[in-house]
């Protein structure tokens, strides 16, 4: 058990890891089209036909290449919702993340799986599972999944 | 007495210093989907996989979170050996022999042009006494050299003839990028980054992946007429403080050794191994590291090298694949010396392949300043 | 020849918020220690070293390394299994893989985090996927409620049902002195607890904690010949990952990963009626509502009953299936352990060693372990 009254001492790193994250082929073609075109793809099994958000190179249960992409969105209903109240230190840039927010998982029209993306409301008495949202996007884009701002409800 | 576990199939995809095209998923599924099209098998014959990778190599807090769909892993039993592709071997072989599994599939993968290698490596050093001083592997390497040519009477030149041997035998080999045709002069004339050791002697960042499968004897015959069986494996871990280490010595390196040995029953290493794959990530490890796998006494790794019995034309090749050194990433390098000594049990290792028949080789691999972990393994073709 | 393993000594570390006193190394030893003095042991006995943890979350890259003079791995065959919150369970079936293949005769295998060095929430959301979950990831917190938000909708499940889980939990940690939390709470105290993310209340989310778990799997020559304790055989593991995003997975309305980990096990086990046949379980449960979507994925009632289970009672220390004896890791969590936690806990019911928290005559016992994208690892263990 802890010993008591001897004075404990620590070190501090802090530490600062940059990395560049290769998107490679497919994923830069997903973020050329938000920030060119305002247009959201998903990449389809050539197997099962599931059209896969994050595009990736494989359907995991057919094991099988995705082999064509297919525009999806910008519609697409609210699945899951959250309204995030803690604060906490974000790693993407090194300072606390303001609160509070609201972020959900939305299957947006023609796709399989589920994006994770904000939403414009932050009151959990306006958002309601299965409510119909749309993808706003930024005027400045750059490449990134940031160039969708966040989901709006419609209507 | 228990089935014995064998080596059906492999796939390497070319190492390169950044492969901007690939994602991490692009890298390991071209491996893995390249292998099973290869042997034939289809994913429902795969029963588990065993990968290998770093959080710290790849930037992410559980690195084989990014691969499970392209590695099999869906609704399927996967476990990451965070260390060296040779140990992610040997755990895929305990699982087949534990009689739950009987077929493997081990991936490797790293990226590492997607990171601060400098960074990366310091962070392996305790906060405490060894990060502050900016050490990383290579200057930790450096620091073992210096010991190991102290204690031996060695001369930097023979390391630098060990390194620039690799690199120019590297250049048989298509999958790696550090091949070229390289004199001891080239070597020393090369930027010197921690005295002893220059830029040429000392491993280069690379992106890659590769994969092998594994299966019982039972059903091996399935998919190769050339089954590469595993006879023997040993791990065994140093002392952590470069401090407490005597440095001259590869002491993990020679109990590996003697356990894979004494599995595999070979009582002289220097004549009953037909061929080394060992993972050289610097020159010194060259002449250090067939001394304390007893291919030759102590002090003696340098007149092995100059003696020629260690090329590739040679009476017991030393990493006729060019190494590490020839240009492989961490993790990737030590599974890719096991599935280089398959190939050349196969006779299929092209440019690369030695003429003598090789029946057994020997596969070494290690992670950690100064190679603290080390796991050898014997490979056989009978 | 597949042979039987059996975990013959465990060892913990009293958890805590922040340990101050103990560096990484000495935190282990501290577990590893107490694991050799359970199992009547020395060192010298163990033949391989098996370990793992997040690394991100204290910072340090190759930990194992560092930590060789407090794991005992000097000299040994010693392995680095890193699964991210699965790890503990990982480690634990790396050690029956180590056994039942025949190599080794002692093995001992541990699961570590000291929280407190670094920033949890950092080092989680540095997990999710760098190109699309980090910049809206919000740590654990914000996945489970994302997933709360959806199971309510779908079956009915209320945050009352919820709370019940967290009350349960830590009403039993007062019996367990390795605990973190110990400190009972009502079913008020929850739902007025500080709101993190709707739903998720402060006293719905497991803490986090410094703590190091230890355990040693042997076979069975070396357990009769070398140890003075009746051994926990593993009797099934089976362990199940799935698709790499969290907007992949049907989350909490379908725990898949482990409804297809159960029925290997089970299958594996012989177990046809869970409820019945499990005599108590130590299910990882990062918060309130993950244990109620436990629940039906691991076939204990029907998916979507999970609330009305906990209404029952069946999962109380009185009922058919107590279910977190120890408290669960709503009141410890020390990542790299936790699941190993779960799997000591059960061979410690299953040997009549856990003290004021056991169950009377436990003789089979159900372990999960959770992390990365929903994965899971499941281990049943027989008592000898």
């Amino acid at each position: 058990m802890p010993e008591t009254g001897i004075e404990l001492l620590e070190i501090k790193c802090p530490a600062n890891y940059p990395y560049n994250y290769s998107a490679g082929k497919l994923l830069s073609f997903f973020f050329r089209a938000l920030r060119d075109e305002k247009k959201i793809y998903g990449r389809k099994c050539s197997r099962c036909g599931k059209v896969y958000i994050p595009p990736r190179p494989a359907c995991g249960p057919c094991f099988a290449p995705t082999n064509e992409w297919v525009e999806v969105g910008p519609e697409g209903i609210l699945e899951c919702f959250t309204v995030v109240y803690f604060s906490f230190l974000d790693p993407m840039t090194g300072k606390k993340r303001p609160v509070p927010y609201g972020y959900g998982l939305i299957k947006l029209d023609n796709a399989s799986t589920r994006i994770q993306h904000f939403l414009s409301e932050s009151d959990p008495k306006k958002l309601k599972v299965g409510m119909r949202v749309t993808a706003v996007f930024n005027e400045e884009r750059e490449g990134k999944l940031s160039d969708i701002k966040w989901f709006k409800p419609v209507g | 007495m228990s089935e014995r576990v064998a080596i059906v199939g492999y796939y390497q995809s070319r190492c390169e210093p950044e492969k901007r095209e690939d994602h991490i998923t692009d890298l390991v599924y071209e491996v893995t989907s390249g292998l099973l099209n290869k042997i034939g098998m289809d994913i429902s014959e795969v029963d588990n996989i065993v990968s290998c990778s770093q959080d710290f190599l790849d930037g992410r807090t559980i690195s084989n979170r990014t691969i499970p769909e392209v590695e099999g892993a869906y609704l399927k039993s996967e476990a990451k050996v965070a260390g060296d592709g040779v140990q992610a071997v040997f755990y895929g072989m305990m699982r087949i022999l534990s009689g739950k599994y009987k077929t493997c599939l081990v991936v490797a993968h790293a990226k590492m042009s997607e990171g601060a290698q400098n960074v990366i490596a310091n962070a392996m050093f305790d906060p405490f006494f060894q990060r502050a001083l900016g050490l990383d592997e290579t200057i930790a390497g450096a620091m073992q050299a210096r010991v190991y040519l102290e204690r031996y009477g060695i001369s930097e030149e023979k390391m630098a003839l060990a390194a620039a041997k690799a690199l120019s035998q590297a250049e048989k080999n298509a999958l790696v990028f550090r091949g070229r045709k390289t004199t001891k002069e080239d070597v020393l004339n090369s930027r010197m980054l921690a005295s002893p050791l220059h830029e040429l002697e000392v491993f280069a960042p690379a992106d890659g992946a590769c994969a092998l499968m594994l299966a019982t004897e039972s059903v091996a015959k399935k998919w190769t007429s050339s089954p590469v069986w595993l006879k023997g494996a040993g791990v065994s871990m140093d002392r952590y403080y470069l401090g407490d280490r005597d440095l001259a010595e590869a002491r993990a390196l020679t109990e590996a050794a003697s356990k894979a040995y004494k599995m595999a029953d070979i009582i002289n290493p220097a004549s009953e191994i037909d061929l080394v794959e060992l993972s050289d990530y610097f020159s010194y490890q060259l002449l250090q590291y067939p001394e304390a796998l007893g291919l030759c006494g102590a002090g003696e790794g340098a007149s092995l090298i100059e003696s020629g019995k260690a090329d590739a034309d040679g009476e017991q090749p030393v990493n006729p694949s060019g190494g590490v050194l020839g240009g492989n990433p961490l993790c990737v390098s030590g599974l890719n010396r096991v599935i280089e000594a398959t190939k050349q049990i196969r006779r299929e290792a092209g440019k690369c392949q030695v003429r003598k028949q090789v029946k057994t080789a020997l596969a070494q691999g290690s992670y950690g300043p100064c190679g603290q972990n080390q796991c050898v393994m014997i490979l056989s073709a009978i | 020849m597949a042979r039987r393993a059996g975990i013959i000594g465990t060892g913990q570390t009293y958890h805590k918020s922040k340990r101050r006193d103990v560096n990484i190394v000495e935190l282990i030893y501290e577990a590893v220690s107490s694991c050799l003095k359970d199992a009547e042991l020395d060192i010298a006995d163990i033949d391989a070293v098996i370990i793992g943890n997040m690394e991100h979350f204290e910072g340090v890259y190759n930990a194992d390394l560092w930590a060789v003079d407090g794991t005992g791995a000097f000299g040994k065959h010693a392995i680095k299994i890193t699964t991210g919150g699965t790890t503990g369970a990982s480690v634990a079936h790396a050690g029956f893989y180590h056994i039942a293949s025949g190599m080794f005769e002692a093995v001992l295998c541990i699961g570590w985090e000291k929280q407190s060095d670094g920033d949890t929430t950092a080092g989680l959301i540095f997990q999710s996927d760098p190109l699309f979950e980090r910049a809206t990831m919000s740590g654990a917190i914000g996945t489970f409620a994302l997933a709360a938000s959806e199971y309510m909708n779908k079956f009915g499940i209320t945050e009352e049902q919820a709370a019940k889980v967290a009350v349960k939990n830590r009403g039993n940690a007062l019996k367990n002195p390795y605990a973190h939390l110990r400190k009972a709470i009502t079913v008020e105290d929850v739902l007025r607890s500080t709101p993190l993310a709707y739903p998720i209340k402060l006293l719905d989310m497991c803490p986090t904690s410094d703590g190091a778990c230890a355990i040693i799997v042997a076979s069975e020559e070396f357990a009769r010949k070398k140890s003075p304790n009746k051994p926990a055989w593993f009797k099934a593991l089976a362990t199940r990952h799935d698709q790499p995003f969290n907007s992949d997975l049907p989350l909490l309305i379908n725990m898949r990963s482990l409804q297809s980990a159960a029925k290997e096990a089970y299958a594996q086990a012989g177990i046809i009626n869970p409820l019945k046949e499990i005599d108590v379980a130590e299910i990882y449960e990062p918060c309130t509502f993950a244990e109620l979507s436990w629940y039906e994925a691991l076939g204990f009632c029907e998916l979507g009953g999970g609330g009305r289970l906990m209404d029952s009672g069946a999962t109380e220390m009185s009922g058919e299936l107590p279910v977190n004896p120890s408290g669960g890791v709503i009141s410890t969590n020390c990542i790299g352990a936790t699941a190993l936690i779960r799997v000591a806990e059960a061979a410690m019911q299953v040997m009549g060693k856990a003290g004021e928290h056991q169950v009377p005559g436990a003789k089979i016992a159900l372990a999960t372990g959770f992390g990365g994208s929903f994965w899971t690892e499941i281990t049943i263990l027989e008592g000898d």
